[in-house]
């Protein structure tokens, strides 16, 4: 599967650079992101609880920088292994353009699942990707914009779903980019 | 009017009352004292190796009683295939291990890899999450062709992934391609025939069960041959001496081929049930069974018919890769061979045929016969072929095959493909076809679709199968590695019931009801003072088991041999007890006379004498009535057919709606028309989701996409018509002694074709020139998509 999209950040590429690479803010950013540790350098661990259609399961995962050029571009690559769910694993290419005052961060995934996933999962993997990868995104703009908004988000979300029995929407695109 | 019992007479399936109300004992329903249960942890990937397997974790969890991995293993044999296929060059087939438990290498997502065995299910599943495999994923071969050009090897120590490159017959090649050449019009066509997954209605299970007092084995498994589990797990997996090994195949539901074929699983839990020194009990998730039940089909063929400008066949060649997927499963190297090759002349006097099969392994599941094996693969090229040469020439597709049949003054017909059909009447099949379809009012019918926007098309094709599985110095001499009778015995008890043991093996075709059928006509009793019995091969002899409409055909006939041997002996009972001379005695109507007086004794009376025999001539007969016989027939069985679908497809959408479908088969003589009438609805129930619906898809990694049902779109009772069969053109089989040809598979041979060259025409006469074929399943988008151009 392969995704490609943008979006315009009212902030300076330096400053996304920076939130990319804060395990604090893909934590806050990643729907369904449990913890996540480690650093750029050495790459993060990070467990996703996610479900895909009947398939749900907490996913650990090692993520890797690397093709780093900083403020401009990266490639984020992952694999998360769900157990008997089965696992998925990708790659991001990020960049990022200076756009007037802000930036232009542009992006293209590939991402591939297997086992479980991909025997009950693959007729809505491909949309179910896209809008992890949208509120991922979405998630980061705001955390960027305005600091403080991420965990406000997530906050909220994590109310709302306690209220429909603990269920969170979260976390496969996690794992592309580094979980 | 119609008889009410005994041959040719509809009698209701007598174990349809307890498969209707609950009382079934399938093999799930069996539970032993003490037993465990077993899961599976299965391969992710599709291609790895296997690093390290650390089961500690698991082995310290609750309930858990041992966790298995191949070093468990260690000395066991794989599991065997039972054809030897020799290539071009006359060498053997590649040939690589199937291990019970994967060893070093995970070949295809579902492969096992360790199996925890634990007093729960529960317990069981738990325990098989925390088996941790640390398996380096290594790039899959999905692909045939790229498979074969050089991709990843799946099976490193053979060196190829090409397990034969098969010409069949080799030495017609020459002909074949001179007359290619030489033709005044030659056809092509390229295609797939589309992999399927066989989805029985009972899922496969297994119990293993040792007995150390006895130092004995039981398996309780859903095969459609118990006999042969017997034989080769015992010979050749686990070093079981057949008269230590016990193997009971209770009810089963449905088999449709998957349960031909020895397990892993069936393996792993006989041996484990010693190690562990308990039962172990497995029975396998529904997507469990998409993921290991063996697939059925998946070809991709090029084929090439000569004609000359009368429409008169001239030769055929054809190029076909089969799929074998990562090992070779029982009968997986004989399906595009000698299942497939000898049938390429349809109905046909073809003079020249060449047939080339390349088998290649993937890092698929495993590919095996799925009702039809290798006889449906070759109807529908052929077919296919045919109606596209039909429409090239301007030729009625109707009359172009018409011109082609073998005649029915010219049986016994030899093809150039090995086999003689010994009897048939494919030009009686086709006018039955035209009354029953009204093939006449087809015109009406399209402008009455017409009128509501929708395209019409009528396709007709025929079939021809081999069948009766099979002469064993036949099939010895291409490459089986067993023999192909059955066997039967026929136990008559002192008041006069019958009981049969018979080898073949009731999964669905309603044996219990047939069978009881001929041996009552046979003797002139009640059909219910005849039980059958089956599945067990501590109680039934021998037995070769149920696949390739053998049944009736070959156990049928062992019954014929088993019961005349009985009436032999009953009729030399019966003289003596009427001091008459034994070429003098009748029977008739379960009554034994002696001819031209009015003596006679009773059926019950000579049983009774035969396990009483105060009044007996024991020095000449010993006591007792009970005899078995052995069946190998002469030759296959050929039915043969001809079928026409006629849809209607909307031009908006695509959607192809199937509006009639009518069957008209010669399967010889019937012993149960309800029955036959049965098999083919469900042939043809499994032929056209074939044809319409029926996909299975893998990804370019080998992750199985079409693993539910979500996915993976069976027929449902709105995707069929309402079926017009008929079996009144009866060509009997002229070498076994029912005159019976085998009906199981028949439907879903036929019907493919059918459909598609109705979708075909029906486009082709919506001026949609350019569209002279469709791969299966003719769904909506590649309906429409062909229509774009």
């Amino acid at each position: 599967m392969e995704l490609k999209d943008s979006r315009i950040i009212a902030a300076r590429p330096e400053d996304v650079w920076a939130a990319i690479l804060s395990p604090e803010v893909l934590q806050a950013c990643i729907p369904g992101c449990e913890s996540i540790t480690g650093t750029p350098e050495e790459g993060f661990e990070a467990v996703v609880v996610q479900k895909v259609g009947p398939v749900k399961a907490r996913f650990t995962g090692v993520v890797t920088l690397s093709d780093m050029v900083a403020g401009e571009s990266l490639t984020i690559s992952g694999e998360g292994k769900g157990g008997p769910a089965g696992f998925a694993k990708g790659g991001a290419k990020v960049r990022l353009d200076p756009d007037g005052e802000g930036t232009n961060l542009s992006y293209e995934v590939q991402a591939s699942v297997g086992g479980k996933l991909a025997q009950l999962g693959s007729r809505i993997i491909d949309g179910f990707a896209r809008k992890l990868a949208d509120e991922f995104f979405a998630r980061l703009q705001s955390a960027v914009e305005t600091p403080g908004a991420a965990d406000a988000t997530e906050a909220a979300e994590s109310d709302a779903d306690a209220a429909e029995g603990g269920e969170k929407k979260k976390g496969w695109f996690r794992r592309i980019i580094g979980a | 009017m119609p008889k009410d019992q005994g041959i040719g007479a509809s009698t209701k399936r007598r174990e349809d009352v307890r498969f209707l109300t609950g009382k079934g004992r399938y093999t799930d329903d069996i539970n032993l004292r003490g037993q465990t249960h077993c899961v599976f942890v299965r391969s992710q990937v599709a291609h790895g190796r296997i690093n390290a397997i650390d089961t500690s974790a698991a082995e310290a969890m609750p309930g858990v009683i041992k966790v298995f991995t191949s070093a468990d293993f260690a000395g066991k044999g794989g599991v065997p295939c039972g054809w030897q296929i020799h290539d071009k060059q006359g060498n053997p087939m590649l040939e690589p291990k199937h291990p019970i438990l994967a060893e070093g290498k995970a070949r295809y997502v579902g492969d096992a890899i360790a199996a925890v065995i634990a007093e729960t299910l529960e317990q069981a599943r738990d325990a098989a999450e925390a088996v941790v495999i640390d398996i380096e994923e290594l790039p899959a071969v999905v692909d045939m062709k790229a498979a074969v050009a050089g991709g990843a090897l799946v099976h490193d120590e053979v060196g190829s992934n090409l397990c034969y490159d098969w010409g069949f017959i080799e030495d017609n090649k020459g002909a074949v391609d001179a007359a290619i050449k030489s033709a005044h019009h030659v056809t092509t066509l390229e295609l797939v025939n589309n992999r399927l997954i066989p989805n029985a209605m009972e899922p496969r299970a297994a119990i293993g069960d040792y007995n150390s007092a006895s130092d004995d084995y039981t398996l309780y498994t859903t095969s459609q041959n118990p006999h042969v589990i017997r034989l080769l797990m015992g010979a050749f997996v686990l070093g079981i001496p057949e008269h230590k090994l016990r193997v009971i195949a209770p009810d089963v539901g449905g088999g449709f081929g998957s349960k031909i074929f020895h397990y892993v699983e069936e393996a792993f839990v006989t041996h484990a049930a010693k190690v562990v020194g308990r039962p172990v009990k497995w029975t396998a998730q529904r997507s469990e069974s998409f993921m290991t039940d063996a697939h059925g089909r998946d070809h991709v063929t090029k084929i090439e018919l000569a004609l000359d400008k009368d429409g008169h066949f001239l030769a055929i060649r054809t190029e076909t890769y089969a799929n074998m997927g990562a090992y070779l499963s029982t009968f997986a190297s004989s399906v595009p061979t000698y299942l497939h090759g000898t049938l390429m002349a349809g109905n046909y006097k073809t003079p020249h045929i060449y047939v080339n099969v390349k088998a290649v392994f993937t890092n698929t599941v495993p590919v095996d016969a799925y009702r039809g094996a290798g006889r449906p693969e070759a109807t529908f090229q052929l077919e296919r072929v045919i109606d596209k040469a039909a429409r090239e020439m301007g030729i009625d597709p109707i009359e172009i095959r018409r011109r082609n049949f073998v005649q029915p003054n010219e049986f016994p017909y030899q093809t150039p493909v090995a086999v003689a059909y010994d009897t048939g009447n494919y030009q009686a099949t086709m006018d039955k076809l035209v009354q029953i379809a009204d093939i006449a009012g087809f015109e009406g019918r399209r402008a009455e679709s017409a009128k509501k926007g929708l395209l019409r098309g009528l396709g007709v094709n025929c079939y021809i199968e081999a069948c009766g599985i099979a002469p064993s110095n036949l099939v010895g001499q291409l490459g089986a590695r067993a023999g192909l009778y059955e066997s039967a015995t026929v136990r008559v008890n002192a008041t006069g019931g019958i009981v049969v043991m018979t080898g073949s093996h009731s999964h669905g075709q309603g044996h219990e009801t047939t069978f009881p059928q001929v041996v009552a006509e046979m003797i002139g009793i009640p059909e219910a003072q005849v039980e059958i019995v089956h599945g067990d091969t501590a109680n039934v002899p021998m037995g070769m088991g149920t696949y390739g409409s053998r049944s009736l055909a070959v156990g049928g006939s062992a019954i014929v041999r088993a019961t005349n041997k009985i009436i032999a002996k009953a009729k030399k009972i019966a003289a003596h007890l009427m001091e008459a001379s034994e070429g003098d005695i009748e029977l008739k109507d379960g009554k034994f006379s002696v001819a031209g007086t009015d003596k006679s004794v009773d059926w019950g009376s000579v049983c009774l004498a035969a396990y009483v025999p105060h009044n007996y001539p024991l020095a000449e007969l010993e006591p007792g009535l009970e005899e078995t016989a052995f069946y190998d027939p002469s030759n296959f069985t050929y039915p043969a057919g001809a079928y026409a679908c006629e849809v209607e497809v909307d031009p908006g959408t695509g959607k192809v709606t199937i509006c009639s479908f009518a069957a008209a088969d010669d399967f010889g003589n019937v012993i149960n028309p309800m029955i036959v009438e049965g098999q083919v609805h469900g042939g043809l129930a499994q032929g056209i989701g074939q044809a319409m619906l029926e996909a299975a898809a893998y990804d370019a990694n080998g992750q199985l996409l079409s693993g539910s049902y979500m996915d993976y779109a069976m027929p449902r009772a709105d995707d069929v018509p309402f079926y017009m069969v008929d079996h009144s053109c009866q060509t009997p089989c002229t070498h076994n002694p029912l005159g019976v040809k085998g009906c199981g598979e028949a439907g879903a041979i036929g019907s493919p074709p059918a459909v598609v060259n109705a979708v075909i025409d029906a486009l082709q006469r919506g001026g949609h020139k350019h569209v002279t074929h469709i791969d299966m399943p003719v769904s909506p988008v590649r309906v429409w998509s062909a229509m774009q151009g």
